[in-house]
């Protein structure tokens, strides 16, 4: 079985294509689409990698990596950033917070897999 | 001759049926807004003649027949009360007037701290006071009716004068609750019944000089000779009693100023204050011209009547008797007149206090606080009123029946008169002492109140009839200093001066001990500082300190008192006072004062005082407040206007820096979260039209079912994203003025048609309300950038209203040269703190994604601006509501 | 929204206006007392005032009022009053 992978993101479209393009590579995608509960969600099914929205209703993405990092259980999981606002302000951010990855919409489908390779080693 | 009683029935019926003319007439007039000549000062004060009653027409001329001279002091007191305007009434019809005061009851009773408890008790004095009077009336009006049926030789003599005397009580019902409940804010007045009681005080005017006239020159042979009648009748000599002369002028003077009707006339329905400046000689005038001619009926009626006759009847019955049927009748109208506006007044007058003062804090008691946000207020408070004048007319007929009419007409009038002449003390001591409190006004009016029903009301029924006449002569358990017409042995006084005298010294003293001894709550001591010194005092009491109301509930209540027209008026032009848009002003001090006066002029003082409050919480007045109040006289003493006017200059000049600079910052921080907001919209379909294009460059084993899913998600976010681009461009043109309008004629409802037919509403889920006939509007504006609006507003219904069964009701009404449209869902509404953001760029109502890019109301702002109109978010409707609001410039039905 | 405050001196136009509103509170006193000099008229015998002259002052003393308050409600204006309050609709007498 392939590693855990969970998109929180919230544009159904986005989602079915992470998920196709991450499915055929081999891994096992789970989605969520809210950020009020992200956290719970994310401490429930135990991935090995979160990829993370920044505009997510209920709660940002970034309140919600602050979260995560401040929990022993998730401090190190690794953490992809998605956003689709491309100022260089939003990366510095994201990299202060902890993100392990920052990549900006849209994105190469490869460009994806690779970073995740990278984070989670088979 | 012979259909003397049959034409009397008649000319009645044509002469009520004149009387509704006038007053339909007028009610008219004053709607269409031509009602100039409705609030002339000779209206006013024509209708201050309704102090002129049956009692007057009738009475007065048996009064003189009795009494002599004596009955001018009951015209003589109101003459000097209406001489001293400037001291007295000027200052009860401003506070009248900046209070909204809507009944001597509410005037007391917001006086004192808005007491509930002084109001009903006001109250009840009044109904007491006034219901013999009202009694009198029907009497004095079927008395008439037998006087001229006796002088027709062909009619049968009258079996049941009750049946006339019920058919009045009834007719009066009717027509008082048509016109006296027509508004139902007290202060909107009542053009039609003032209107016809102008009209009636011309015809009892008329009517008595016309008698008067026949008397002087057609029996008495000229005024020399009618003189020398008088001196040689039994009144030839001036015989009158000095303190009963002292004491009735007084009596009657007080009453002028508390009889619930009077109060009505000169302080409610007062249109202008300038209009006391002509009734203060007017009037007097008008008193002097009504009594002028009493005694010569007297002395005339004396002479040539057979003994035994009733005085009280002459002015009817020397004509009669003369032969002039003419006069008669005219002189039978002028005495109808003279009741009729008496008791239409009285109703509406006591009517109000009842409603406002006794059925509205029983029913906001029973239905707790939750009322005042969901019951509807405005039909409670009609309803009420509509009953009270109806109870009010069958307390009239039940005690005319009960009494079967009889004792002389002058004896109930100076009963009532000193019954409703008990509130003077409060009134005065409340307008003229700031000292004056609650329990002092408590106090003098309970004494007064007493001494009023035990040395006058009581022994007015006769011995033996309530009072035992053991009891009359020797003082109950024989304690002769409490004997009701002797009080501490006082033997030898007349027994209405008595009564007078002792009932006023005792309310006086105990009003004046009672308010030395006990100290004042904040709220009775601004209301007194409010009162006393209302002509320096800027006209608003700060009764409610720190805003933790929510304009929405205020909104709510007050559209359920109003109306919602009224109530959306009077919120959207605080809101435009206090610089914000839209229609929920800030809960300020000053605003809840502002709308709690106007709530009063519907419900009265007390009662709105207790809605604010169930909304606000409870009432705090600080120490502050007070102080802030109470300094507020000395300090405007203290700074010269000068430096006044220059220090808010600077204020001034400072906030609208501080305004400037608040913008500029604003609108840099819009500008750079519009373009991160820009970028974030463009990117998210780009996204997902990368990824699937490149998974299908990729192929490898796609099924052409994912294929053609995933060709179709391209296409569809290709789609949101030209529609986007496509919203950016229309509002950037719109934003930057460079629309072309394309003003075209067409109808509202087409429009409306074409708006529904777009979105596909009313084939749907959504369930549509619509009013076809207020539709029918002729419009002149850009009909296709309206249905955008239109079409926006219900797409928005679709996407959110998330109802069981989902309705959206659209309404369409006219108001003062401008068409509002309405579109009201009954889904959850639009929380309160995002209500003011909805029309920004980028905003979306709720969290869920909708597919838009939540420019929608910001385009149709734009649009409607560019329309000359306006969109707003209309607040405490059953849903989301929004208001289309456009100038309606040619007012046409169409075809 | 504050009103002007009371104006802590007269000018001369306003003086006259003052004394105006004196003579205005004084009218019904006078009046009062008028209308009070019947009582001391002699009531028995021959003496006694026959009721058409009582008819003749009283009514005089009360046209003559109404002709006072004419003048007097004419002449007051309400501009030099402590203060003034918005009006609403026309003029005076």
């Amino acid at each position: 079985m392939g590693k855990h992978v969970l998109v929180i993101e919230d544009e159904p479209n986005i989602i079915e294509a992470i998920s196709f393009i991450l499915s055929r590579d081999g891994w096992r995608v789970d989605s969520h689409s809210n950020g009020h509960d992200a956290v719970e969600v994310v401490l429930a099914k135990a991935p090995d990698l979160v990829i993370l929205d920044v505009m997510l209703p209920g709660r940002s993405g970034y309140e919600i990596l602050t979260d995560l990092r401040a929990r022993p259980e998730t401090a190190r999981l690794p953490v992809l950033m998605l956003t689709a606002r491309g100022q260089s302000k939003d990366r510095e951010l994201a990299e202060r917070l902890g993100a392990s990855r920052f990549m900006t919409k849209p994105f190469s489908n490869a460009d994806v897999l690779e970073a995740l390779r990278e984070l989670v080693p088979a | 001759m012979t259909a003397t009683l049959n034409l009397l029935v008649a000319v009645c019926l044509g002469y009520v049926a004149f009387l509704f003319l006038v007053a339909f007439a007028a009610e008219r007039a004053a709607l269409r807004g031509q009602g100039g000549w409705l609030r002339s000062p000779l209206v006013y004060t024509l209708s201050l003649s309704i102090y002129c009653t049956a009692w007057t027409f009738y009475g007065a001329v048996g009064y003189a027949a009795r009494s002599g001279l004596e009955f001018l002091t009951i015209y003589l007191g109101p003459t000097l009360v209406m001489i001293g305007w400037w001291w007295g009434l000027r200052k009860l019809v401003r506070i009248g007037r900046t209070q909204r005061v809507t009944s001597v009851a509410d005037l007391i009773s917001s006086r004192y701290g808005k007491s509930t408890l002084l109001a009903v008790f006001v109250t009840l004095i009044a109904v007491i006071g006034t219901t013999p009077y009202i009694a009198l009336q029907l009497q004095s009006v079927t008395a008439s009716f037998a006087s001229i049926a006796q002088a027709d030789p062909n009619a049968a003599p009258l079996e049941d004068t009750r049946q006339i005397a019920l058919s009045v009580a009834v007719g009066l019902a009717l027509f008082t609750i048509l016109f006296g409940t027509r508004n139902l804010d007290a202060n909107e007045r009542h053009h039609g019944v003032v209107m016809a009681i102008a009209v009636e005080a011309v015809v009892k005017l008329f009517a008595l000089m016309a008698v008067g006239v026949f008397v002087v020159w057609g029996i008495g042979g000229g005024p020399a000779q009618t003189l020398a009648r008088i001196d040689a009748s039994q009144m030839g000599q001036w015989q009158v009693d000095g303190m009963r002369w002292g004491g009735l002028t007084f009596l009657s003077a007080a009453a002028f100023l508390t009889l619930p009707r009077m109060f009505q006339v000169l302080v409610v329905e007062n249109e202008d204050e300038q209009h006391l400046r002509t009734a203060s000689w007017a009037f007097p005038l008008y008193l002097l011209l009504i009594s002028l001619f009493v005694v010569p009926i007297a002395v005339v009626g004396l002479e040539i009547m057979p003994a035994g006759s009733n005085p009280d009847q002459f002015v009817l019955t020397v004509p009669l008797a003369q032969g002039q049927d003419t006069l008669a009748m005219l002189s039978f109208l002028g005495g109808f007149s003279s009741a009729t506006s008496m008791v239409i007044v009285a109703a509406i007058a006591l009517a109000t206090m009842v409603s406002n003062h006794i059925v509205m804090p029983i029913w906001l008691n029973l239905t707790g606080g939750g009322a005042v946000m969901s019951g509807d207020v405005r039909n409670v408070v009609i309803t009420a009123r509509r009953l009270s004048i109806a109870g009010v007319l069958a307390l009239g007929y039940v005690y005319y029946q009960m009494s079967g009419g009889g004792a002389a007409l002058a004896a109930i009038g100076l009963v009532s008169f000193a019954g409703v002449a008990q509130f003077l003390p409060a009134l005065l001591g409340g307008i003229l002492w700031r000292g004056a409190t609650r329990a002092g006004a408590l106090a003098g009016l309970s004494t007064g109140f007493v001494l009023w029903v035990w040395c006058m009301l009581l022994p007015s029924f006769g011995a033996d009839v309530v009072i035992p006449g053991t009891v009359l002569a020797e003082g109950p358990w024989g304690m002769g200093w409490l004997r009701p017409q002797a009080l501490f042995g006082i033997a030898g006084l007349d027994p209405t001066v008595h009564a007078v005298l002792w009932s006023m010294l005792f309310n006086t003293g105990g009003f004046v001990i009672a308010s030395l001894l006990t100290f004042p709550s904040p709220l009775e001591r601004l209301q007194g500082a409010q009162f006393v010194n209302v002509f320096q005092h800027s006209a608003r009491p700060q009764n409610w300190a720190g805003g933790t109301a929510q304009s929405e509930d205020l909104i709510v209540m007050a559209q359920r008192i109003l109306g919602p027209a009224q109530a959306q008026a009077l919120f959207q032009d605080e809101a435009q006072r206090q610089g914000l848009a839209g229609y929920l002003p800030e809960p300020t001090p000053d605003f809840l004062a502002r709308l709690e006066r106007e709530l009063s002029g519907s419900v009265g003082a007390a009662t709105a005082h207790a809605m604010v409050g169930q909304i606000m919480g409870a009432a705090t007045v600080s120490v502050e407040d007070l102080l802030a109040v109470a300094d507020e006289t000395a300090q405007m003493m203290e700074y010269s206007s000068q430096l006044e006017t220059k220090s808010e200059e600077l204020a001034r000049t400072a906030r609208q820096l501080r305004a400037a600079n608040e913008k500029l910052t604003q609108i840099s921080v819009q500008k750079d979260a519009f373009l991160s907001q820009i970028s974030h919209e463009l990117r998210t379909p780009m996204t997902s039209i990368r990824a699937f294009s490149e998974i299908l460059r990729d192929g490898g084993g796609l099924g052409s079912q994912a294929q053609s899913k995933y060709a179709g998600i391209i296409h569809d976010e290709a789609i949101r994203l030209t529609r986007l681009l496509d919203d950016l461009l229309d509002l950037s043109v719109l934003e930057n003025g460079q629309v072309n309008l394309n003003i075209r004629t067409g109808i509202l409802s087409a429009v409306i048609d074409h708006a529904v037919a777009a979105t596909g509403a009313g084939h749907g889920l959504l369930k549509l309300h619509r009013r076809r006939a207020d539709e029918e509007v002729t419009l002149e504006t850009d009909l296709d950038r309206l249905a955008q609006v239109f079409i926006n507003l219900i797409a928005n219904a679709q996407k959110y209203c998330d109802a069981a069964e989902p309705e959206l009701t659209i309404a369409v009404q006219a108001r003062d040269g401008r068409l509002l449209v309405d579109f009201i869902d009954n889904g959850p509404g639009i929380p309160r703190q995002v209500q003011s953001v909805v029309f920004e760029k980028f905003s979306r109502v709720s969290d869920q994604k909708a597919g838009g890019a939540g420019l929608g109301l910001a385009i149709c702002r734009e649009i409607m601006a560019r329309l000359d109109g306006t969109i707003a978010y209309l607040p405490g409707q059953s849903g989301a509501a929004f208001r289309v609001t456009l100038p309606l410039s040619q007012r046409m039905a169409a075809q | 929204m504050s009103e002007k405050p009371a104006p802590l001196f007269l000018e001369r136009r306003s003086y006259r206006q003052r004394r105006l509103m004196d003579a205005a509170r004084l009218a019904p006193l006078l009046a009062a007392i008028l209308w009070a000099v019947p009582l001391l008229w002699p009531r028995q015998g021959d003496e006694a005032m026959p009721t058409s002259t009582s008819i003749i002052y009283i009514f005089g003393v009360w046209l003559a009022m109404v002709g006072v308050s004419l003048v007097l409600s004419r002449r007051l204006t309400e501009a030099d009053d402590d203060t003034t309050t918005p009006r609403d609709g026309g003029g005076g007498a």
